[in-house]
């Protein structure tokens, strides 16, 4: 890797700025297209790049299919804005502009599933992945930290093909990608019991829910595709193919893909995300919207205890 | 036919036939026939040999139902064989009741859901400019039904404020929008100060003038006025 830019209490949104900043001074094929969210910060680059930073107004259609005209016409483009936005409100023009165009292109959320608590449902959208994973052809980023949020970004530039990195103000206080294998499941701790996969900024409350279960701890940043191989090996290794799953946006999001890399053994899996129950109406702050979903640390240890002794 | 005959208009009723069976009524029926025939004939700066070229003009068919005129003139023009038209639709031909630029390379884009092709078009314009490819014009058609969509209304707005000089939209009206567009369809473009001019879509001479034209500083309407559509019973 480069130059880190990404310094201890920048959030992922601001190492996005960082990093796109500095990119659109190296790379002539990059350009960035915004609808008004994180326009401000970018507006420096703008001086410089005054083609190649595009704000279009509060536009999302717009956005999504800009991005994809841009890619037609030679460039590579990345659209950022929140996922409620980004993903859900021109969901078709991803479909179509996007993907039946066979055009690559970046889309750069931040905001996670949550992070807004305060402005409630409308600034939420807990099922941006699970949206994408209806589209074929997407790789999908969940970094766990500023740092991960870097290098996912700039793998992501560097590609052709149509990436989804999702940002969020949850964050591991350290990073736990491996840099020369950044898409493999990476083993945190080994255990006997199981295996517990925790996705991007869920691995740190996992450590410290597991930190009492002789389980084996698993961190994936790279979800699209998922390491079905690295976590075959994982649970080979354990004593019983037991998995929980913990995701930070909709409940059992990448289930399917672990039945797929355990389809020849019996296996048990319990998946943890944002609950598909109801609509959370609730405003205050993470920690409350955590526990709602049983997503904090206490909740996490309950289920994984619990799961655990049905065997 | 071969792919590379040089076709005049006279030959599209046949190749539209191709594909219809009805050659009697081909150029009637289909609205966007002649501003598609002055583009590929008189306007746009691309032919077969030059459909990779970054500075070739591009043309986004936003309107992809009834590609039946667009398929004839781009066989007339020699970037698709005539031999194909007669299959469409099947399993193994390239030519669906909606273009795939995928299947169809000498297509911009694939169109068929109303109301990209127009923003799709705005991406393209500004994608030439930040590589300082200021000579291709991008244009695209939409219908005047399709006009509905709002994703057509971020598209015009945007454009105009971007200053993109070098996109064109011709808006072929044949009066098919249900709600209509009260006041008429130029007058939504020259609100956000485009270069608007309206002519009879049937009329070469005043099709070409119009979509030979563009201006400095902003884009370029035309609105493309044909018979209303038949009222299917």
């Amino acid at each position: 890797m480069t130059t880190a830019i990404a310094l201890q209490d920048t959030t992922m949104r601001d190492t996005f700025v960082l990093t796109v900043d500095r990119l659109l001074d190296e790379d002539p094929r990059l350009a960035v297209v915004l609808a008004d969210i994180s326009y401000a910060a970018l507006k420096p680059a703008q001086q410089r790049h005054p083609h190649r930073v595009i704000n279009l107004g509060i536009r999302e259609q717009l956005l999504i299919s800009v991005t994809s005209g841009l890619a037609l016409a030679g460039l590579r483009p990345v659209a950022h804005t929140f996922p409620s936005f980004l993903v859900e409100r021109a969901f078709e023009q991803i479909k179509l502009d996007l993907g039946h165009q066979d055009v690559g292109a970046v889309l750069v959320s931040a905001g996670g599933s949550y992070d807004m608590t305060r402005a409630g449902r409308t600034h939420q959208a807990p099922g941006d992945v699970a949206l994408i994973d209806t589209l074929p052809g997407w790789t999908v980023y969940v970094p766990g930290s500023p740092a991960e949020a870097e290098l996912f970004l700039r793998r992501a530039i560097a590609r052709d093909d149509r990436v989804y990195v999702r940002l969020s103000e949850q964050a591991n206080a350290q990073s736990y990608v491996d840099y020369g294998r950044p898409d493999d499941i990476r083993i945190i701790r080994r255990g006997r019991r199981g295996v517990v996969l925790a996705i991007g900024p869920m691995l740190d409350r996992v450590l410290a829910a597991t930190a009492g279960i002789d389980v084996t701890v698993a961190y994936a940043a790279t979800v699209r595709p998922l390491d079905g191989r690295g976590l075959r090996q994982a649970v080979l290794a354990a004593d019983r193919a037991d998995v929980v799953l913990v995701e930070p946006y909709l409940t059992g999001t990448s289930t399917y893909l672990i039945d797929a890399a355990l389809e020849d053994l019996p296996h048990r899996v319990r998946s943890l995300g944002v609950s598909r129950e109801a609509e959370l109406r609730m405003y205050g702050d993470l920690a409350d919207h955590d526990a709602a979903h049983g997503l904090d640390e206490h909740s996490i240890a309950a289920s994984v205890g619990a799961f655990l002794r049905y065997a | 036919m071969s792919v590379t005959a040089d076709h005049s208009y006279a030959d599209l009723p046949a190749l539209m036939a191709e594909l219809t069976g009805d050659e009697k009524h081909a150029l009637a029926s289909a609205s966007t026939v002649d501003v598609l025939w002055v583009l590929y004939d008189r306007i746009l700066r691309v032919d077969p040999s030059s459909i990779d070229d970054p500075d070739r003009d591009r043309f986004l068919l936003s309107k992809g139902h009834g590609p039946v005129a667009y398929y004839a003139v781009l066989a007339a023009k020699g970037f698709l064989d005539p031999e194909l038209l007669a299959n469409w639709g099947e399993v193994d031909s390239p030519l669906g009741y909606h273009p795939d630029r995928v299947l169809l390379p000498a297509a911009e884009i694939g169109s068929g859901s109303l109301g990209h092709g127009l923003p799709i078009g705005v991406g393209v314009a500004l994608g030439l400019r930040a590589q300082g490819r200021t000579r291709p014009r991008t244009v695209v058609l939409i219908g005047d039904g399709e006009l509905d969509e709002g994703s057509n209304a971020e598209a015009i707005a945007a454009a105009a404020r971007l200053r993109l000089d070098r996109l064109t939209v011709v808006v072929v009206d044949n009066s098919s929008s249900s709600l209509g567009w009260p006041g008429g369809i130029a007058q939504r473009f020259a609100v956000e100060g485009w270069a608007v001019t309206t002519v009879n879509g049937r009329d070469h001479e005043e099709l070409a003038v119009a979509l030979g034209r563009t201006a400095p500083d902003r884009p370029s309407v035309v609105v493309a006025v044909t018979e209303p559509k038949e009222l299917s019973a």
